[in-house]
């Protein structure tokens, strides 16, 4: 998450010191990510010297002002104008614990996922419950509200995100379920560590719910 | 949601068994939930977990071969055909899918219709049905017929038409199944509020996103309860959890 482009991006709309801007980079993704004033400054600090803030001496009450400069309008545009990167995905464990849970012993990988998608599925109620809030604000301050309107995207991508998560967990589950209802019967240490092993990792008591559902089907 | 007050709807120990011997298919089996007033309760599960069968025994479509149903306190499963009859039509709203809207009839007549049957007199049926979309923001589209109006209004008017007079559960079947997602999204939206008001409404979706609008959802896997979400009251949802990412 780049804190320094976030906070060029603030700068540009005129001189500000630290804590006002952590308190607009808040209010903007409504502390979804909370900035604390030390990193505020550390990276105002780095900012100034690759040139691209300066100080801009004192308001009334003293605090120190910092400035976008040239280069550090030319870093925000370029900023603006090319994709995030997403061709190196960020560890996630999640997708680490159900690669961990296949096949692992002791481990019903149908629970792993029952209790991720309980987790998952509240979460989503709490976004959307807060984005109802959100869209409340919007239709009562009217689309002039940036802040507003900046949160409820915030939001909305949270939402999105959670979904595919939800939704995958259930793939992973049919596709776990239909694994283990055409695999072969597998020993308890099967031979290769690949779709065979997704089956059996299954667990016997889920396996047996699985083949269940499939014959109490009308 | 108040847990002192009764539930709206309340099955208790419900199952259902589809054939006999070799063929017997456990739709459910022993299901416990109570919706109470003020209450959206979503249920999800894979084809085949017991989602529809649920939800056509609670509005008294079906009847569980075990268990009971007890809707605004009534015993469901003790009702003769006429008495069950008048409370599926009285106390129940029904959603779905494909809206059901009477073609022939105007928004305003589609919701007047269950308080006709009810034996009001029709203009007095007609006030309360105009009362009742205006309530819902629904005014402009009274004298509409259903293929003049898209499929996202018709699904708000087939929710006015089930919560009209004093009907207070609605029992909702993949209600945003034939819509884009921003116009489910305000059908969601439509069905929260009206619960927020008072109502009790169970919802069965497959849609995360839309379940998610539920202070409640309920996770059915091959005919049992095997989960389900509480409500959290925190208001500050994000701060601090954020934090710990």
């Amino acid at each position: 998450m780049s804190i320094r482009h976030g906070l060029l991006a603030l700068l540009e709309r005129g001189p500000r010191y630290g804590s006002q801007l952590r308190t607009e980079f808040e209010s903007r993704t409504g502390s979804t990510w909370p900035l604390n004033v030390g990193q505020v400054y550390t990276t105002l600090s780095r900012l100034e010297r690759d040139g691209m803030v300066v100080q801009d001496g004192e308001d009334e009450a003293g605090h120190s002002l910092y400035a976008i400069t040239d280069s550090g309008r030319v870093e925000l545009r370029s900023w603006f104008e090319n994709p995030v990167d997403r061709t190196s995905p960020a560890r996630d464990e999640l997708a680490i614990k159900l690669a961990m849970a296949v096949g692992a012993p002791g481990v019903d990988i149908r629970d792993v996922i029952q209790s991720q998608r309980r987790h998952t599925v509240k979460a989503m109620q709490d976004y959307t419950r807060l984005k109802a809030q959100a869209l409340t604000a919007v239709e009562k301050n009217g689309a002039q509200e940036r802040d507003d309107i900046a949160w409820l995207l915030v939001l909305e991508q949270l939402i999105f995100q959670i979904e595919a998560e939800a939704r995958w967990l259930d793939h992973c589950e049919s596709r776990l379920i239909r694994l283990s209802s055409t695999a072969p019967a597998a020993g308890p240490e099967p031979a290769s560590p690949g779709a065979a092993a997704g089956a059996a990792g299954m667990g016997a008591r889920a396996g047996a719910g699985a083949e269940g559902a499939a014959r109490h089907r009308p | 949601m108040s847990t002192q007050q009764q539930p709206v709807l309340r099955l208790q120990n419900l199952t259902r068994v589809h054939g006999s011997g070799a063929t017997e298919v456990h739709a459910l089996r022993g299901i416990d939930l109570d919706v109470h007033p003020g209450e959206l309760v979503a249920v999800m599960g894979p084809s085949g977990s017991g989602k529809s069968t649920l939800l056509t025994i609670a509005g008294g479509l079906d009847t569980p071969t075990s268990g009971q149903v007890f809707v605004e306190g009534t015993d469901v499963t003790a009702l003769g055909i006429k008495g069950l009859a008048a409370l599926r039509r009285r106390s129940i709203g029904y959603v779905f899918q494909d809206y059901n809207l009477i073609p022939a009839l105007t928004a305003a007549e589609n919701v007047a219709l269950p308080r006709e049957l009810d034996g009001i007199s029709a203009r007095k049926a007609r006030t309360e049905a105009l009362a009742a979309l205006a309530e819902m923001d629904l005014g402009h589209l009274a004298d509409r017929f259903p293929d003049e109006m898209s499929g996202g209004q018709q699904q708000r008017v087939a929710i006015a038409r089930a919560l009209v007079g004093d009907r207070r559960l609605v029992l909702a079947d993949e209600p945003t199944g034939a819509l884009d997602s921003e116009t489910g999204e305000s059908v969601l939206a439509l069905l929260r509020s009206r619960c927020d008001a008072g109502a009790a409404g169970i919802m069965v979706t497959h849609e995360p996103r839309f379940a998610a609008w539920a202070d409640r959802v309920v996770f059915l896997r091959d005919g049992a309860v095997v989960d389900q979400t509480v409500r959290s009251d925190a208001e500050s949802l994000l701060t601090g959890r954020a934090a710990q990412r």
